[in-house]
């Protein structure tokens, strides 16, 4: 019944959708606020039946109702409640109604947005209400979650084991909030490129209130990724963290271009400057999300992550999404040429500066983008396999992106309209200093010496140290006295905090990234009871084997001793190998002894046999020093963007911002 | 009793579908072994999905990796090891795609585009320069005297948080 309930509430909030894009447009054409006013009621209905159909496929699964498809396929009754919950939106069906929830949810709050001028907001709401069709529609005709099963079975197929995890049961939410969060950016730059005007108070309230949505999705997207990378990390069992997956791309693509967007749109908001090029991204973002969802669930891709689907929903996939991309951009070469911002500024400048931020980030973003796709481009055109990997973007995305990180720090620094670059060297000269420093004892301190490694030691302490010189220089420390200093640093703009939390924490992740890829060491053998393996300066001695048996699963569990190589220091961790009987998988459970800020990282592989014939397990051991800044880093990035989006400058506008969901 | 079974079967260690591939013998030679490994991270496992050999628990993993140390041990170069696998497997089996005409968009396509769209944005801000620069005479007096006039000029753009 529940089920019915929440079949009926997908639907009802398919005609809530359509009524809401209708009554938008007629109320725009008639200039009716009460047509509008009804519209937006309407997204706020349709937001509510998209949560109570998700309610009711959260109960189908939590009390393993096998009589729903999605529920027989994807759950068992085995299963820790967590995990039951999580595997609502573990499958193609059920994640796909997460998206219409944050799609109609940020819908929601777009239309209860206050002091949006009548025909921008009816324009977003209608655009809002379009995707609301096409992504509803397509739950409802092609990927129902709610369709019955007859005879119902006994037992589920169980979710796949490696997804059950608690970071990857919060991964796909927090990533759908920042994927469709950017489909607000989109309706809101349609609604601009229809409604926008060349004059020049426009621009800079459009840039403002598109700009709490760019740095709210962000944030929710380097959050989500992060999770995702640290899954990767300690769930695979391969010791690497991010591994050039075309899927892991799919997700990078929208971050780069948000992050683009969100800097284009500060140019926008404060000079009026660069209103096309902001619009562009706007769109550029949501059109990589759709991209990011198609190649997810169309099949095109084999990877690690991609739901494995049949190719007929993937042409639907792609038919939204040439749909509404070719539509917006269309629009955008129409329109575009039209709509001039003002705002000169000289090459030398913050905008100048953020300008280059935005020519790196799209230029690394078009890199991403050929590498996940060039495959298949070449596959269809002369049907030429080739595999794109690490060494790839090793030699394109990072140079292009150690470029812009050189730039970061002198950017807040800069003026608007005219900058002083020579006054800026000067402010950063110590910082300058102090990370050729840094770089020169991080190529005397790890061993073996790499130059490249140690520059990009050198690489991450600038992004930090410039970016607290920039605090040091505007709240005038070491100038003046110290409560003098102390009150400006209270003046400061959340905002201003903002940027320099996030630029930090980059510095953070490069630090981490440089040092774990470049000086990690691994060691394999199979061990028996009481051998060891080293590792670097570490000891690992496999003490014992047993077998456990957890909720759903049987597991090897091997008990292990980290110490350092004279035995000091001792430390005890346990790695397991999962069988999981459900669905004949298994999976490996990581043993990480934290030291600081680094990982030992054990994994026990199968039984076998030593050369003398007793029994042994192959064990895995990686050194990975530094490991805790490349998730940390991501984590101090998000919080610069919630406290940039708590200034109060961003704050009025679009009134409450946070997502009911 | 079905638990009981499965855990007799676990402890018997047949864990794995497939049988447990024969263990990495690591070379002698450190050198040489750390060559392997190198050359392991950009040779993909042909039948995983996006996996190197080095992670790669597959049966043909290990073979792929003995393979490699075998021809390392006989002294062949990492160049030589590579182009051995591409004709046995293809362009697909390594992670660095190959340089020919069909691939040099992806090479040098995104530093490309990022020159060209770097000539043009000095272009554009050329001609922005010339708009700006030319202040006849009589406007140069003008200003002049409205400067004097003004103790205080008023940035009509400015606000307390441009600073």
């Amino acid at each position: 019944m529940i089920v019915e309930l929440g079949g009926f509430a997908l639907i009802l909030a398919l005609a809530l959708a359509m009524l809401q894009t209708g009554m938008a447009v007629a109320g725009r054409l008639r200039r009716s606020p009460v047509l509008a006013g009804a519209a937006e009621g309407a997204a706020l209905a349709g937001a509510v039946a998209v949560a109570l159909a998700f309610a009711a496929l959260i109960a189908a699964f939590a009390v393993s109702d096998f009589s729903v498809a999605n529920v027989a396929a994807n759950s068992h009754t085995d299963k820790p409640m967590l995990y039951k919950v999580a595997a609502a939106w573990g499958s193609h069906e059920g994640s796909l109604l997460l998206w219409c929830l944050v799609l109609t949810g940020f819908g929601a709050v777009l239309s209860r947005a206050r002091g949006l001028p009548f025909g921008l907001k009816a324009s977003a709401v209608a655009t809002q209400g379009v995707l609301g069709v096409l992504f509803l529609a397509f739950a409802v005709f092609t990927s129902n979650p709610f369709a019955r099963l007859d005879p119902a079975p006994f037992q589920g197929a169980s979710l796949n084991p490696l997804l059950q995890d608690p970071a990857l049961a919060f991964h796909p939410p927090l990533l759908y909030c920042g994927y469709v969060g950017f489909s607000v950016c989109f309706s809101l730059a349609i609604a601009a490129l229809i409604e926008g005007r060349a004059n020049s108070s426009f621009w800079p309230a459009w840039g403002r209130w598109v700009r709490p949505w760019a740095l709210a999705s962000w944030a929710f997207l380097t959050v989500g990724i992060t999770l995702g990378a640290f899954w990767a990390y300690y769930e695979l069992g391969w010791g690497g963290w991010w591994f050039w997956d075309p899927v892991e791309n799919a997700s990078f693509m929208p971050w780069l271009a948000g992050a683009a967007l969100l800097h284009s749109a500060v140019v926008t908001e404060r000079r009026g400057a660069l209103a096309g090029w902001t619009t562009f991204l706007a769109l550029l973002a949501f059109t990589f999300s759709m991209l990011g969802a198609f190649l997810v669930r169309s099949g095109v891709l084999t990877s690690v992550h991609a739901f494995a689907v049949d190719p007929e929903r993937g042409l639907m996939l792609l038919a939204i999404l040439g749909a509404t991309s070719g539509a917006a951009f269309a629009l955008f070469a129409w329109r575009a040429p039209r709509l001039k911002g003002g705002g000169m500024f000289a090459p030398v400048s913050r905008e100048g500066a953020l300008v280059l931020n935005n020519l790196f980030l799209t230029a690394a973003c078009a890199t991403v983008l050929l590498g996940t796709l060039y495959p298949l481009i070449l596959e269809a055109a002369n049907g030429a396999t080739i595999s794109i990997g690490p060494p790839y973007f090793a030699l394109t995305f990072v140079p292009l992106m150690a470029a812009a990180f050189v730039i970061v720090p002198a950017g807040p620094l800069l003026a608007w309209k005219r900058g002083d670059l020579n006054g800026v060297i000067q402010r950063l000269s110590v910082a300058v200093g102090l990370a050729l420093l840094i770089a020169f004892a991080g190529w005397m301190a790890f061993e073996p010496k790499k130059a490249l490694s140690a520059a990009g030691i050198g690489l991450g302490a600038w992004l930090i140290l410039g970016t607290l010189a920039e605090v040091v220089e505007r709240v005038r420390l070491f100038r003046g006295p110290l409560a003098e200093s102390l009150r400006r640093a209270r003046g400061l703009p959340l905002g201003a905090w903002g940027t320099t939390l996030a630029h930090a924490g980059l510095g953070v992740f490069v630090l981490g990234a440089v040092v774990e890829t470049g000086y990690r060491i691994e060691a394999a053998r199979p061990l028996a009871p009481g051998q060891t393996i080293e590792a670097g300066k570490w000891t690992v001695r496999l003490d014992s084997v047993r077998v456990v048996e957890g909720p759903n699963y049987l597991a090897e569990q091997g008990r292990l001793t980290v110490t350092l190589r004279n035995g000091a220091a001792p430390r005890m961790v346990t790695a397991e190998r999962r069988f999981f009987p459900a669905g004949g998988q298994t999976t490996t459970e990581v043993g990480l002894d934290f030291r600081g800020l680094d990982d030992v990282y054990v994994v026990l592989g199968e039984r076998g046999r030593t050369e003398a014939g007793a029994a042994a397990w192959s064990v895995r051991v990686w050194w990975n020093p530094w490991a805790r800044l490349i998730f940390l880093g991501p984590a101090i990035m998000a919080l610069g963007g919630l406290l940039s989006l708590l200034d109060r400058r961003l704050r009025f506008g679009v009134g409450r911002r946070r997502a009911p969901s | 009793m079905i638990r009981a079974l499965l855990l007799a079967i676990v402890s018997l260690g047949l864990i794995a579908a497939e049988p447990a591939p024969a263990p990495d013998r690591p070379l002698a030679d450190a050198a040489q072994e750390a060559r392997a490994r190198a050359l392991f991270a950009d040779i993909r496992c042909v039948v995983c999905q996006h996996e190197a050999i080095a992670d790669s628990p597959a049966g043909i993993a290990a073979d792929m990796r003995r393979l490699v140390r075998e021809e390392i041990a006989a002294g062949r170069s990492d160049a030589q090891v590579k182009a051995d696998l591409v004709r046995r497997y293809g362009d697909f089996v390594l992670f660095t795609p190959p340089l020919r005409a069909a691939t040099w968009l992806l090479w040098f396509g995104p530093l490309s585009a990022l020159m060209a769209a770097g000539v043009g944005l000095l272009l554009i801000s050329r001609r922005h320069r010339t708009e700006t620069v030319a202040l006849t005479p009589a406007e140069e007096d003008d200003l002049a005297r409205i400067v004097a006039d003004q103790a205080v000029r008023p940035d009509p753009d400015a606000k307390p948080s441009d600073d």
